[in-house]
């Protein structure tokens, strides 16, 4: 049974068609990329399945439950968790506090305090900083604290979304790092991303959206040596 | 959002050891020595005029802690909140009045009326965002205002009047020294109360739709949700607001409820510091007494008063007593502070030469924080 499927999912923004039929399936325990050009429709496939935009053909379900017209607190609580583009961490809150959001709708305290105390082992550099203002973090420690929060939920699935934008060569390998051992714990990734040699390198399968549409799909390797990928996002 | 760091605030280094005036300043204690002050007030000054002033300025510490729950936690920006007290005023009289209850008996009624007013704003216009949001509330404000003035119920633009004194036990205390204690007491409760709310798990949702609503929300918070009760809340502080405000003229009218007062109160809110229930209430304190000290001005008075008003909030743009960026961690002590002073790197040499401007700061000013200087 797939983690997350999208089938045939389309959205609208106003009279503008975002995705015209998206078809993504996420098996449990992969790390799946999601590629494509600005405007392809990559933040919108992740917003549908949050269900922060509405979903107006299709269906999206979640660890076998649909959740095509659920919620957002509802697939959050679900375990399908989405960082969204350019981090959104709360610049005036303390990183702690910032953490504390994460285990908003997790009413064992103890488990909250656990996950923290996890995140904090898995992101030292978090643990050094828990008491500064997440607004005085490095772009790249604020990355990680967008993932760590979103870990404190205690997630099936992160949707990552753009987790190497405005960062170094050198941190979105870190993150990328860190993307894998949170999967190698266990939980399902899918990612979306412009840099696609970082994301291919770490992703069991990967998706190429175009206008909305899938076009292509593959294993990593196999989308890294496609002729088309190199020409459209790596440059000959 | 996270790229758009004010700058004024971002380089905040946190956990220095605190000096002697801002440990004093955070201390516990402070809201009893407020609390104190007030009580003992009474027996320094007793004139009719210094009661009159003061019970005034309680009842608006009440309307500006409840203001603060909205603008302040949630970060709605209400610019009708007097609205909410005209709604209680009202009904407190209205009820007192036609049934001859005693005004304490008008409570659940005044709760109800102000809680159906808070649904019937907010359920339309909380889906609506920040200037929109400022623009309902303020045409919200005058339809209560012209609601009030035209309706024979609420006795047109002479208002109620003959609206009883407070009773409690078969003790009146519709004397101004003991309605003044009377208001003393609810009023603590209550700003207790919001600043308890404040941390509560339904507060630090507050803070997290203030800072960044879709953050919130792709977190798992019910964000509508959480903003309407901001909104009933503060619709219940300004119901009982109005209520003591009906006890203690014994006559209302739409006069009262214009938008100026609407706008005093949120000065009030913005001018001690948002989110901060001791900051809210000095503002609240200062906006309400400052025109009666400078009453000797004449009418020059405004005047002066707009422009102390200016100069705090150009030379403390957070307000007086800013709410703290972080809560103090409960367990064990703090050991980043130590991290930070080792650390020879960028943050670190720029909190020693922080903490030395705020040290200046501290010993000219008495004030706890000089970021904004």
């Amino acid at each position: 049974m797939a983690m997350l499927e999208f089938e045939n999912v389309e959205v609208f923004y106003g009279k503008i068609q975002a995705l015209r039929g998206i078809t993504v399936r996420v098996e449990e325990g992969e790390i799946v990329s999601l590629l494509g050009n600005n405007g392809a429709g990559k933040t919108t496939t992740l917003s549908a399945a949050s269900a922060i935009v509405k979903s107006h053909a299709g269906r999206i379900s979640f660890a076998g439950q649909e959740i095509t017209k659920a919620k957002p607190w509802e697939v959050v609580a679900a375990g399908l968790i989405h960082v969204p583009e350019g981090r959104r961490i709360f610049s005036t809150l303390s990183v702690m506090e910032n953490l504390q959001l994460g285990g908003y709708l997790v009413k064992d305290r103890g488990a909250v305090q656990k996950r923290i105390a996890d995140v904090l082992e898995l992101l030292p550099l978090l643990a050094e900083r828990r008491n500064q203002q997440g607004g005085t973090l490095s772009g790249g420690e604020q990355q990680m604290l967008a993932i760590g929060r979103a870990l404190i939920a205690g997630p099936k699935m992160l949707m990552l979304d753009e987790p190497s934008m405005g960062l170094a060569p050198l941190i979105v390998a870190q993150v990328m790092q860190v993307i894998k051992e949170v999967n190698a714990n266990g939980t399902t990734v899918l990612l979306v991303e412009q840099n696609a040699r970082a994301a291919l390198k770490i992703t069991s399968r990967g998706y190429v959206i175009e206008s909305g549409v899938t076009t292509l799909t593959g294993t990593g390797s196999e989308l890294l040596a496609d002729s088309r990928i190199v020409e459209a996002y790596l440059g000959a | 959002m996270s790229e758009n760091v004010d700058s004024s605030t971002a380089p905040r280094l946190i956990g220095k050891p605190a000096s002697v005036v801002s440990r004093l300043f955070e201390s516990k204690q402070l809201g009893w020595a407020g609390f104190a002050i007030a009580v003992i007030f009474p027996f320094l000054v007793a004139n009719n005029y210094a009661m009159n002033i003061a019970t005034t300025a309680v009842i608006f510490i009440l309307l500006a802690s409840g203001l603060n729950i909205v603008v302040g936690y949630c970060g709605l920006l209400d610019l009708g909140y007097i609205a909410f007290m005209a709604v209680g005023a009202y009904t407190a009289g209205i009820v007192s009045k036609a049934w001859e209850l005693p005004i304490l008996f008008t409570i659940p009624a005044v709760l109800l009326m102000t809680v159906l007013a808070g649904l019937i704003i907010g359920a339309p216009t909380l889906r609506l965002r920040s200037d929109y949001l400022a623009i309902v509330t303020l045409g919200f404000g005058e339809i209560i205002r012209l609601t009030a003035n035209n309706l024979t119920i609420t006795g047109g633009p002479s208002g109620i009047y003959g609206i009883p004194g407070v009773e409690l036990f078969g003790l009146d205390l519709s004397s101004p020294v003991m309605f003044y204690f009377f208001c003393v007491v609810v009023v603590s409760l209550l700003v207790l109360g919001s600043a308890r709310l404040g941390k509560s798990r339904l507060g630090r949702a507050w803070r997290f739709v203030r800072e960044d609503e879709d953050a919130a929300e792709a977190m798992g918070i019910h964000t509508y949700k959480v903003k309407l009760a901001a909104y009933i809340f503060g619709a219940m502080w300004g119901g009982i607001g109005g209520m003591l405000f009906a006890a203690h003229l014994s006559a209302i009218s739409p006069q009262s409820f214009v938008f100026l007062q609407s706008a005093l109160v949120l000065m009030a809110v913005v001018l001690g510091g948002m989110g901060n229930t001791r900051g809210v209430v000095v503002g609240a304190v200062v906006i309400s007494l400052l025109p009666e000290f400078l009453r000797d001005m004449g009418n020059l008075r405004y005047v002066i008063f707009g422009v102390v008003l200016i100069a705090v909030m150009v030379l403390r743009p957070q307000g007086f007593w800013p709410t703290r960026a972080y809560e103090p961690e409960k367990a064990g002590p703090d050991r980043d502070g130590h991290d930070q002073d080792d650390g020879g790197s960028g943050p670190g040499a720029h909190g020693r030469k922080r903490s030395r401007r705020e040290h200046r700061k501290v010993t000219s000013s008495g004030q706890e924080r000089g970021e904004n200087a």
